[in-house]
Formats: C-alpha cells, sequence, structure tokens
C-alpha cells in the first residue's frame, strides 16, 4: 500500500446521502477478476442524468469527494473503493460511512473521513469554487478560508496509512500468538471444526 | 463475580487472539465460505505473495452469485457452458483455485450447491458462537444461529484466507426488543423491513444487533435468518439471536454438524451463549409486534417502507431536508405520486428467491397463495429460485414446483439470481417487481428496474392480483 499523508485539491460536492456501493459501482461491473480499470463504471446510473457533479469539467480530476450520511452501504463490494481509486478519488468526507466501506477503503490506503454535518454544510459551499485538504499527520481538513475540521481515526489506521504498511504482513508477525489460539480451541472445543467429507 | 456479557461480548472475548492498547483486536475466524465474485483477487494476491491459505478446513467455497439459473446439465448428462465469457471466467476462476489452495468446492451442478448463506446453515457448516465470514454483506443471516457473522471485502478475505484472523475494533451492541407476536399473516419479513424503518439504514451503523423477544423464540431458524440477513440493510454489521433447542434440532445430523460425543459437548457450550440478564447494551430499541403490518417498501432505501394497506408518503412529510430531496428522487425513479394507495400499484415482475427468502418455509408460504391460483395477465415474468439444490429437491418432493409452474412462474435452478442482477436474471428498465430479495436500490435488480420489497406470500398475493396486495385479503 502507498503511504497517505496528504490529500489536496478541488472535491466533487455531490452530497447525497445513503448512497449505496451498487450506486457506486454497479454489479455488471463486479464479473472482473482484476481491480484495475473500474473508474469507467464509477457511479454509473449518477452520470446518465444530465448536469450531473462528476461529469462537470470544473471537478475533473477531483481527489477529494464529498457526500452526506452513511456513504458506502449496502453490498460488501470492494469493487467500489477500487472503482473510486481508479476514478482519481483518494478521500471521501462524509458524516458517516459503512462499517464495511470503511474498511475497504482503508484497505485501499482511501481516506474515509468523517465530519460532522454543519462541516460537511460548510466544505459543500468551499468546494465548488476552491481547494479542500486533507491532512492525515494533524487528522484534519482545511480550506484557504481559514477553515479547519478535526476528524478521529483509529491509531492504528492512521499509522497503517501514513506507513503504507502492509496489514497481512503485520498480522503474519503475530503467528505465534495465532497457533497459540488455535491449540487452545483444539484441545477445549473437540468439536469445532466442520466435519468434511 | 463475573461481568455480565452480551451475547455479541462473549463470542468476541472467545476469538481475540492479541488485543492492541487502543482497543482493536486480532479476531480469530472460525468459518469463511467463498464465492465466486469477491474471490479472485483475493487468491490473485496470495499468489502474488506466495502465500498459502493457513485453514483450508476451515473454509467452503461455492459458486453463487453470478450463475445463471437456467439448466446446468444438458439432456445427455453434460455441464451446459455459461454464454457470458466474464461470468464463465470469475466461475472457472473459483473452481481453479479452490482445489489450488486446498479448499472444499461446492460445485455449480453439484446436488448441494446454493446460495453461500443458505448452505451454510443448511450443512451444518455455521454454528453457534463461531466467527464467521464471507465477502458479501448478507452473512449477517448467519446469526440468526448464534454465529458472529460479517460480511467483509475482498483485501479481508484475502487476509482471511491468509492468516484466518481479522484486525477489528469492537462493534456497539444494540438491543432490539420486540413485544408480543406477530399476527395472522404477517411474516418474519414484514418484521425485519418494519425494524428498518423504525431505525432507519443506518440506524445500526457501528453496532451488533442482537434480536430479542417471544416473536424470535417462537421463530423457525428460516424466520430467524430473514431476520438477522437483513441486519445488513440497518446499517449493523451483524445481527445476532441467541441459540436454543430450535437451534440445535435443527442443526442435529447436518453433513458438517459435530457428531456423537462432539455433539453434546457442543451443544453444552452452545448453551452458555445468551445475554446475560443484567447486561448493558450501547442502545435499545422496543418495538411492538402488533404495529407490524405486511409491508412494502416503496423507495430505493430499505428503510422506505410503509405498510400495504397505506398511500405513498408524500416527499414534504420528512423533516430531514435532505430526506425529502432522496424521496422526490426516489418517487420520480419508482414512477409513484405522493399519496397514491400502494394496492393501486401494478407490477410486471415477480421475484422469488434470495438469501433472504429462499428456503423452504419461504417456498411453502408463496406455494399456500398460489395453490389454485394463476398469475394474473398484467405479469409478464415470475420466477422461483430456490436457495440451494436441496432446498430444490426437498420443494419438489413436496410437491411444490407444480404449484408454482401451475401458477404460471417458472422453476429454475439455485443462486443470487435477480436479487442483484449479475445473471442474466433482470428486471427490464421502467418495470415493477415484487421481490422477495433485500435491496431496492436503483439499479439492483437491473439499469432502471423498480423493486417493491416484500415476502414471500405477499410477492405470491401480488402475483395473483397483478398488484401490491395485502396478503390477508387472499387468506380469509
Amino acid at each position: 500500500m502507498k503511504p497517505v499523508r496528504k490529500v489536496e485539491g478541488r472535491a466533487i460536492p455531490f452530497g447525497r446521502k445513503n448512497v449505496d456501493t451498487d450506486v457506486i459501482i454497479s454489479a455488471k461491473w463486479l464479473k472482473t477478476i482484476s481491480r484495475d480499470g473500474l473508474g469507467e463504471g464509477a457511479f454509473e446510473s449518477v452520470r446518465a442524468q444530465e448536469g450531473n457533479v462528476f461529469d462537470d469539467p470544473e471537478y475533473a480530476g477531483a481527489p477529494i469527494l464529498i457526500a452526506g450520511d452513511n456513504f458506502g452501504c449496502g453490498s460488501s463490494r470492494e469493487h467500489a473503493a477500487w472503482a473510486l481509486d481508479d476514478m482519481g478519488v483518494r478521500a471521501i468526507i462524509a458524516p458517516s460511512f459503512s462499517d464495511i466501506f470503511s474498511s475497504n477503503a482503508f484497505k485501499n490506503g482511501l481516506l474515509a473521513i468523517p465530519l460532522p454535518q454543519a462541516a460537511i454544510d460548510r466544505l459543500m459551499e468551499v468546494a465548488k469554487t476552491d481547494p479542500i485538504a486533507v491532512d492525515m499527520e494533524s487528522m484534519s481538513v482545511t480550506t484557504p478560508f481559514q477553515d479547519r475540521f478535526t476528524f478521529e481515526m483509529d491509531p492504528f489506521r492512521q499509522q497503517c496509512l501514513m506507513d503504507g504498511l502492509d496489514e497481512i504482513d503485520l498480522t503474519m508477525a503475530k503467528s505465534d500468538a495465532i497457533e497459540a489460539h488455535e491449540t487452545r480451541v483444539d484441545s477445549a472445543q473437540s468439536w469445532h471444526k466442520p466435519v468434511m467429507a | 463475580m463475573t461481568e455480565a456479557k452480551t451475547l455479541y461480548e462473549k463470542i468476541w472475548d472467545a476469538h481475540v487472539v492479541d488485543q492492541r492498547d487502543d482497543g482493536t483486536a486480532l479476531i480469530y475466524i472460525d468459518r469463511h465460505l467463498v464465492h465466486e465474485v469477491t474471490s479472485p483477487q483475493a487468491f490473485e494476491g496470495l499468489r502474488k505473495a506466495g502465500r498459502k491459505v493457513r485453514r483450508p478446513d476451515l473454509t467452503l467455497a461455492v459458486p453463487d452469485h453470478n450463475l445463471p439459473t437456467t439448466a446446468r446439465i444438458d439432456a445427455d448428462g453434460n455441464k451446459i457452458p455459461i454464454a457470458d465469457p466474464q461470468s464463465a471466467a470469475q466461475l472457472e476462476a473459483l473452481e481453479a483455485n479452490a482445489p489450488a489452495f486446498g479448499i472444499k468446492y461446492i460445485g455449480a451442478s453439484d446436488r448441494e450447491q446454493g446460495i453461500v448463506h443458505v448452505i451454510g446453515p443448511e450443512q451444518g457448516f455455521t454454528l453457534p458462537g463461531t466467527t464467521l465470514v464471507c465477502g458479501d454483506s448478507h452473512t449477517a443471516a448467519h446469526g440468526a444461529l448464534g454465529a458472529l457473522a460479517f460480511g467483509i471485502g475482498t483485501s479481508e478475505v484475502e487476509h482471511v484466507l491468509a492468516t484466518q484472523t481479522l484486525q477489528l475494533s469492537r462493534s456497539k451492541s444494540m438491543e432490539i426488543r420486540v413485544e408480543g407476536l406477530l399476527g395472522p399473516g404477517i411474516s418474519p419479513k414484514d418484521l425485519i423491513l418494519h425494524i428498518i424503518g423504525v431505525i432507519g439504514a443506518a440506524g445500526g451503523t457501528g453496532h451488533v444487533i442482537e434480536y430479542r423477544g417471544e416473536v424470535f423464540e417462537q421463530m423457525s431458524i428460516e424466520g430467524r435468518l430473514t431476520v438477522s440477513n437483513m441486519s445488513i440493510e440497518a446499517g449493523a454489521r451483524a445481527g445476532l439471536i441467541a441459540p436454543d433447542d430450535k437451534t440445535f434440532a435443527y442443526l442435529k445430523g447436518r453433513p458438517m454438524a459435530p457428531k456423537g460425543a462432539d455433539w453434546d459437548a457442543a451443544v453444552a457450550y452452545w448453551k452458555t451463549l445468551r445475554s446475560d440478564d443484567d447486561a448493558r447494551f450501547d442502545k435499545s430499541v422496543t418495538i411492538n409486534a402488533a404495529d407490524v403490518a405486511p409491508t412494502v417498501t416503496w423507495g430505493t432505501s430499505p428503510e422506505d417502507v410503509i405498510p400495504v394497506t397505506g398511500h405513498v408518503p408524500a416527499p414534504e412529510s420528512f423533516t430531514d431536508p435532505s430526506k425529502q430531496d432522496a424521496a422526490r428522487k426516489s418517487l420520480d425513479y419508482m414512477g409513484l405520486a405522493s399519496g397514491q394507495a400502494l394496492s393501486d400499484v401494478a407490477v410486471e415482475n415477480i421475484f422469488i428467491g434470495s438469501c433472504t427468502n429462499s428456503r423452504i418455509e419461504d417456498l411453502r408460504a408463496a406455494a399456500k397463495i398460489l395453490d389454485g391460483r394463476k398469475k394474473a395477465e398484467g405479469v409478464k415474468w415470475a420466477i422461483v429460485v430456490p436457495g440451494s439444490g436441496l432446498v430444490k429437491a426437498q420443494a419438489e418432493a413436496e410437491g411444490l414446483d407444480k404449484i408454482f409452474t401451475a401458477s404460471g412462474f417458472e422453476w429454475r435452478e439455485p443462486g443470487c439470481s435477480a436479487c442483484l442482477g449479475m445473471n442474466p436474471d433482470k428486471v427490464p428498465a421502467g418495470e415493477r417487481c415484487a421481490s422477495t430479495s433485500n435491496r431496492n436500490f436503483v439499479g439492483r435488480q437491473g439499469p432502471g428496474a423498480r423493486t417493491h420489497l416484500m415476502s414471500p406470500a405477499m410477492a405470491a398475493a401480488a402475483a395473483v392480483t397483478g398488484k401490491l396486495t395485502d396478503v390477508r385479503e387472499l387468506i380469509g
């Protein structure tokens, strides 16, 4: 994973609530066996509408997306995170994220930044004309107008994102603890393994 | 005195491999279900890094999302290839990856094939007190048996394959207590749709829900699976229902469930799996079962529910301005007018299936309504997609398939089908579908498709009248 310390640039003022992952990337795009090229299918049903923000030249190549409550709800498809990444989005700012999307974003070095609705409302305004900056070190979102909103993230995730750590490697370093757990379960719960013919 | 714990806390604590100071923990995963859509990139990742699957003996693979539901074997007993090259490639990838990594694989034309969330419980792979994951959000279903079960993304699938663990932060706990019992003609699907309407599509975000109350104690395992399955539609990571004698009776003798002395030891442990009387939940919601009517969705979020006897709400009736805006967009997409009676809404398509409602009881409930009746003329397409080959065989043994075909339904092969429109089973743009599935999102059942979620009996009633219908009118 690439380290992410700062994301800076224009933000797409989408603002919609309950954006489900079917809307981010519809089922027909899930038939791929690769992680690449999904940006083309991102927000397809939204982009079918004239005057949508995604095709507004003002926001071409914008690295930030601003959305409403419960972003990424629904299907667990990680293709949603891959599609956002492929379309050039590096950070999403919303009042809340679905648990699964938030984790999928994290695994792909995509920042899911939670901020209260009042901050979102302000950023939606700023986004129309000016850039926004997300800083992982200070855990803050700032604008050229001296706005400064701080956010929270668990320290483990913050560190992994800033250092671009591979989580599987980190876990594999704990294989002794995993093995100890397995030994404990094997002796205490003889019934534990599925009976596979 | 030991500290009082919720069921969720008991299962969580029993699976902590390593606790971090920041509150996150490395959690052991006891069961992993793998399907063809969310796994190819995970296996590819393992291959690139030269990693193995740590516990193939705790992993089970089956294709379900992409498979056509038409015949899979021709008259000569040969496998019929999948026409769509991308779907075929995904199936081939799983067919190759499972044996390459030593994972048990149930093939597309095997009798036991079915939707992951149907076959897990059916095979006895899902057990109370276990942690179970799958690259699919409806993994929440397995909580019906008292397993801590939740959906994960593909990177997490890879992490579980490689390490049999996940790095997680503990969710908050939420109790949904239902007082009283459901009225006649009201099903578990109506109950869970009603609950999502009350708490909202984000009401359970960050939480694991435990469903409590007599209604769940009396409910069959199939009904509990329907309820827990849709926990994710309320934003919850997982649902849980404490295992009881019904759970044990359901699991006993299932192929992958423990046998003999192991069974007795397992039951003894499972009996300890309930929230302590004085356990504290972070959030508690009480629902009155008497308030639950046959329920359908009118909009494009599962929280957009209303009794079938009701009228389409006016966007202005919502206090939240963003919800007003969303409701306007939903009504436009759904082709509905505010104030319109739901009972006037005609449907052209009927889908009975999905991991929410494709089990034997669901098919029985629908067949009961359809017995001796025919689908209305305006209904162009009506399909029943059993959740597994074993459900299909059971239904055929009971003659249910004959009832469905006599009433004008097509009787299909098992899979996810029109729930998500990945395979050829799609609802045409601008048309409506009375669907027993779990999501009414924009374009979910096909681009431009208009989905109304409901119970199997209600979908059958809609098939008979050609309109959204209160099933109670047909069960007089």
